[in-house]
């Protein structure tokens, strides 16, 4: 047990942090603050080849503070669109992406609830998931574990291309085709369960598999053992983000910014 | 005739005469980045309808799906970046307003490829596994060679016309796109019959520095239909350097949302009023000058 006090937040970015460990000179993106920060904190520790950009346009020596930015960063290349699919077609790339959906095979949804030609909710259309899910390794982030983001059956429009055999003409993926982890407020995930479906690779402290289970509707594979609680941030960790988040975005991201073990709150 | 009598310099009115009912229009930018939001404020004063509006898509999506204008839309996304969610975009895909193609946004890099090579498709592996494959209008094509995989035949996205909006321009339409990402822009055009841009500023053939400034020329002028100077022409999105993203414009935009009543009063003040009109509107040039660069 940590000595520290620790956010839910915190733990979350340094549990996502760990997709790009081992990761060497890659284009590392985390969409949404907690990924990003957590692609800062793997830059900024444990995998200093991996490149991050301002978000917008370049590549930058130093991870971009989400936020307000206290200097100009230094410019390391050029990150436009056109590169940006130049680099995730070579497959030189590890997004973690927070889609709407997600099913077993791990196929995801940012497109539309319902039906698409005249959907309940419209959201933002498939982006690059179609691309990046068959090019390059990613991994997923769900600030809320629930069974309308884990749902049975398959997502309602498939956007990102997963493991479902059906799916393709001889059974098999296009060989970019890498998922990695899942990060939700729950637990971490992985695709190391019997024909790639989603496992338990580590509990949050105070959260039990039966938990994670109640909140997905579909069947969770269990590993081996003991199931471990994911590792606490550590101290280092900590005062990393405090320069990494200047703005304390972290802080803000959660609703009340709960603590990061439960039974330490209780 | 001399380079001197070349001059394909025209209004904004003038470029939108050009443009018919059921048309392909392939619009310029990207999101909430230098959109040609000036042409298309003026296609919303226009009776144009029917249209089949092909953009990696922001407000101008958002805009021409209030006013009804669209039948097809052929997208990747729709987004106002810092408001993910295109309010006007989503009320026409949940009423069933206008179909749509949605792609991969390589995938439609890729189609706008295809047309600008003239060729009817290009293949790709993009889509593979997803939905986007199992839209009408889609084939696959098996490489000839030893490989022999199935790969899909990513259909060319020809353009009627494309509207573009970039920093400067000579008469002739040798254009100047500034900004640090130039998008798709090039592809747009090449793809289109018929190209028209707009740009802040109409400058002699010696001040576009094309010595220096060669590589922000995305385009030779032979592809170029017509330029029109129409400063701040991208606003409320970006055209970064000259000026950046209004951030709060796009919440008035946004708010437009929220009833009809809303949206009938933005058009009254923003559109409907002309470009001549709009800067002052909007808070003046020298508010829009001084707009602070958009973090994202």
């Amino acid at each position: 047990m940590a000595e520290h006090n620790y956010s839910l937040a915190e733990l979350l970015i340094t549990a996502s942090a760990e997709a790009w460990r081992g990761d060497g000179e890659i284009m590392a993106t985390g969409i949404g603050p907690l990924p990003r920060i957590g692609a800062s904190l793997a830059k900024a520790s444990f995998s200093p080849l991996i490149q991050t950009t301002d978000s917008e346009t370049w590549y930058t020596s130093e991870p971009v503070p989400p936020g307000k930015r206290l200097a100009e960063p230094e410019l390391e290349g050029m990150a436009n669109y056109d590169r940006v699919f130049s680099t995730l077609w070579s497959g030189k790339r590890h997004a973690m992406v927070g889609p709407v959906q997600i099913d077993r095979y791990g196929q995801a949804n940012i497109s539309v609830i319902g039906d698409h030609k005249k959907p309940k909710s419209a959201m933002l259309g498939a982006r690059g998931f179609p691309g990046n899910s068959i090019s390059h390794p990613n991994s997923f982030f769900f600030p809320s574990h629930n069974k309308r983001a884990f749902v049975a059956g398959e997502v309602d429009f498939v956007c990102m291309a997963g493991y479902n055999p059906a799916r393709y003409m001889d059974g098999k993926p296009p060989a970019g085709l890498d998922l990695r982890i899942i990060v939700t407020n729950l637990c971490v995930m992985d695709f190391g369960g019997p024909d790639h479906a989603i496992r338990i690779k580590s509990l949050h402290p105070g959260v039990t598999f039966e938990e994670v289970q109640e909140n997905t509707d579909f069947p969770i594979a269990r590993p081996e053992g003991e199931i471990p609680v994911t590792p606490a941030p550590t101290a280092e960790q900590l005062a990393l983000l405090a320069e990494l988040d200047p703005n304390g975005v972290r802080h803000t991201v959660l609703k009340d910014n709960p603590p990061g073990d439960r039974s330490a709150a209780a | 005739m001399t380079m001197a009598t070349l001059d394909k310099r025209m209004t904004a009115d003038e470029i939108i005469g050009q443009l018919s009912d059921g048309m392909t229009i392939g619009i310029g930018g990207w999101a909430t980045r230098r959109k040609p939001m000036a042409l298309v404020r003026a296609i919303l004063r226009s009776k144009l309808k029917d249209l089949t509006v092909v953009a990696y898509g922001g407000p101008d999506v958002g805009m021409l799906a209030a006013a009804g204008k669209i039948r097809k839309l052929v997208f990747a996304f729709v987004t106002l970046d810092h408001y993910p969610l295109e309010p006007h975009f989503r009320a026409g895909r949940q009423a069933g307003a206008f179909e749509v193609m949605e792609l991969d946004e390589g995938m439609f890099h890729w189609g706008l490829r295809a047309a600008a090579m003239k060729l009817p498709f290009l293949p790709t592996r993009v889509g593979i596994g997803t939905d986007i494959i199992n839209q009408p209008g889609f084939k696959f094509v098996k490489s000839p060679y030893e490989d022999g995989e199935t790969l899909v035949a990513m259909p060319a996205l020809k353009l009627d016309v494309a509207l573009i909006h970039a920093h400067r321009s000579d008469e002739r339409g040798n254009i100047l796109t500034l900004s640090a990402d130039p998008f798709f822009d090039e592809l747009m055009v090449r793809a289109a019959d018929k190209a028209f841009v707009s740009v802040e500023k109409i400058v002699t053939t010696a001040e576009l520095d094309m010595a220096v400034n060669g590589r922000f020329n995305l385009v030779e002028r032979s592809q170029i239909t017509g330029v029109s100077e129409i400063p701040f022409g991208a606003h409320p999105t970006s055209a970064s350097p000259d000026y950046h993203l209004d951030l709060k414009h796009i919440k008035t935009y946004v708010d437009s949302a929220a009833s009809p009543e809303a949206w009938s009063d933005y058009r009254g003040r923003f559109i409907d009023i002309g470009q001549d009109d709009y800067a002052a509107a909007v808070g003046g040039a020298e508010a829009i000058m001084a707009l602070p660069k958009a973090i994202y």
